[in-house]
């Protein structure tokens, strides 16, 4: 395996009584680099996760974090890395800034140096005004991003982030994202787990995709989106009208599709920037008056069905509940 | 090792911070000797006869004894109660010495101990009883039930760790202690119990601490005359006690705690 690579893993698996977790994970993420991990409830992701972290031990294959075994020089990979699983995991009796000095200190820091850190922190997460409340008290997204202060503490090498974003109302998404992009502007490794495509999309460099506990695909996200036969083409028209579908052949990769009504037109679309603004062009020259137009991106759902021919959940999109931060 | 010890000396804190948020947690260290000692003292033991002495003089040594030995259950609750949250996990993802959180437990509850060995002397002290031997006895005496109290947490730990929550913890603790701490000399002389009770009451490690106290502080102590090899010796067969159980229990939570996490 190539020698500058941070988390390197060959054939992990992992079993929890009858049930098959991981059948044979494969990774390779260059160091300063962030990988996402994508893949729907109980692909995996969570094992491998704590596989990585040291958690929970592999029943076959080898991995490596930070150039150290994850079995046997655990340790040396414990001192390197730091963890954010999906459930925070906080001592909800003590405040946030005393889980943090407690952390510190944990992670080798003498109590003063701890105490700075600490502070350092809770200013960057904004979290200084609760800082000394328990956390038992603090609100979802406030424990969340404890939790992600809690994981670079010790300034880790890796981080691993597992499903960072789940549950939060779309404006607590987009901080977090931004959070983590600082996070790991200074060099740190990333590994991601998501459900989320357009996470995944913003914030990896590279995706592996994971679906019953196997590596399915792996690429950059353009590359993801390639294989999967691109965006599509949604417009809706003012009123019925045959021209429509000539007009908006040209830029369809295929068949222009009708709605019964005769006002929705769907076609598979090539990438590229400008697809709207080029379709409402294209029906205006032909005298259309259009009333909607939009252009959807390949969504988990569609990178699913196109690897695995079936929807990423039983109701065909990724759950998500909005709490607010 | 320095580096061990610190972590100890982290989860101890850790522990403490908890009984600062909640101190009714201490109710078992604070308000139970002191409620033990007013019920057992002037309710049951109004009719007790103790040759050579006053009751409050006999039981002093047994009330020390009987509280230390209930208020080691706290230490499974706490370890339980780790357990059953997600906090255990953040620990065992830091570079960390992963026995330090049974240590640290341990420490907190010796330290919770000491507090009770102080109320239930100065709550002794204020009804009456006296000690009749010198400082270094008396100092001796608290240190072996100390040492009783520090064993029997151990064992609470390893009950901790294998069961399934902090009721159970707590359930099954209270059904294992409070016969281990009553079936003894701790609040009656075992003279006139029936056999099979005496029998076990005479062997009992709680017996032997509450007699070596008894010796210790000066007090009466009507086991004296029995022949059982540690009512004989109490003061080496109470230390005896407390390092077997030691030696057995501490490895053997340390064994229960790897097993526990790992997956």
């Amino acid at each position: 395996m190539p020698t500058d690579s941070t988390i390197q893993a060959e054939g992990l698996t992992k079993r929890y009584g009858d049930t098959t977790a991981l059948a044979g994970i494969e990774l390779d993420v260059e160091a300063g680099s962030i990988l996402g991990m994508l893949g729907p409830n109980g692909a995996g992701k969570t094992t491998a996760v704590r596989i990585l972290t040291t958690l929970a031990r592999p029943d076959g294959g080898r991995a490596q974090v930070a150039g150290f075994d994850i079995v046997t020089e655990a340790a040396q990979v414990r001192s390197r890395i730091g963890v954010a699983a999906q459930d925070a995991t906080l001592d909800e009796a003590l405040t946030g800034r005393q889980n943090l000095v407690m952390i510190g200190e944990l992670s080798g820091l003498r109590r003063a140096d701890a105490r700075v850190r600490a502070s350092e922190l809770l200013d960057r997460f904004d979290l200084t005004d609760a800082a000394d409340r328990i956390s038992k008290t603090y609100s979802g997204g406030m424990r969340r991003r404890l939790d992600l202060a809690a994981s670079v503490v010790s300034r880790p090498e890796v981080l691993f982030l597992d499903e960072p974003t789940t549950g939060l109302d779309p404006a607590s998404r987009l901080r977090m994202w931004d959070v983590i992009r600082q996070l790991v502007s200074d060099g740190t490794t990333l590994l991601l787990t998501t459900q989320y495509l357009d996470e995944a999309d913003t914030l990896a460099d590279r995706i592996v995709v994971i679906d019953h506990g196997l590596v399915i695909a792996e690429g950059t996200s353009l590359e993801l989106k390639a294989s999967t036969g691109g965006a599509r083409l949604s417009v809706t028209l003012s009123a019925p009208n045959a021209a429509a579908v000539a007009a908006l052949a040209p830029l369809a990769d295929g068949a222009v599709h009708v709605s019964d009504d005769g006002r929705r037109l769907h076609a598979a679309v090539r990438h590229g920037s400008g697809l709207g603004t080029e379709a409402v062009r294209a029906l205006d020259r032909a005298g259309i008056l259009v009333d909607d137009v939009a252009v959807l991106q390949p969504s988990l759902d569609d990178v699913f069905f196109e690897l695995t021919g079936r929807p990423s959940t039983p109701s065909g999109t990724p759950e998500t509940q909005a709490v607010p931060a | 090792m320095s580096a061990r010890w610190h972590d100890v000396v982290v989860m101890t804190r850790r522990n403490l911070l908890h009984i600062r948020r909640e101190p009714a947690q201490l109710s078992d260290v604070t308000v139970q000797p002191v409620l033990f000692t007013i019920l057992f003292i002037f309710v049951f033991g109004a009719g007790i006869v103790i040759a050579g002495g006053s009751y409050k003089d006999f039981a002093l040594a047994g009330l020390l004894t009987l509280n230390l030995t209930t208020s080691a259950i706290g230490t499974a609750v706490g370890l339980s109660t780790d357990l059953s949250t997600g906090v255990i996990d953040r620990f065992r993802s830091l570079p960390m010495w992963r026995t330090a959180v049974l240590v640290g437990r341990s420490v907190s509850d010796l330290l919770a101990a000491t507090l009770c060995v102080t109320i239930v002397g100065l709550t002794g002290l204020a009804i009456g009883w006296r000690p009749d031997a010198s400082i270094i006895s008396v100092v001796a005496g608290f240190g072996v039930a100390l040492l009783f109290s520090y064993a029997v947490s151990w064992g609470c730990a390893c009950l901790g760790l294998v069961s399934q929550g902090p009721e159970s913890a707590q359930g099954v603790g209270l059904i294992v202690l409070f016969p281990l701490a009553f079936v003894s000399n701790a609040m009656v002389p075992t003279q006139r119990m029936p056999s099979v009770l005496r029998f076990i009451a005479n062997w009992n490690p709680v017996s032997a601490v509450a007699a070596a106290c008894r010796d210790l502080f000066g007090n009466p102590n009507p086991s004296s005359t029995i022949r059982a090899w540690p009512m004989q010796h109490p003061v080496v067969a109470a230390v005896g006690w407390s390092l077997i159980i030691l030696s057995v229990c501490a490895p053997l939570a340390a064994l229960l705690y790897r097993r526990r996490i790992t997956e």
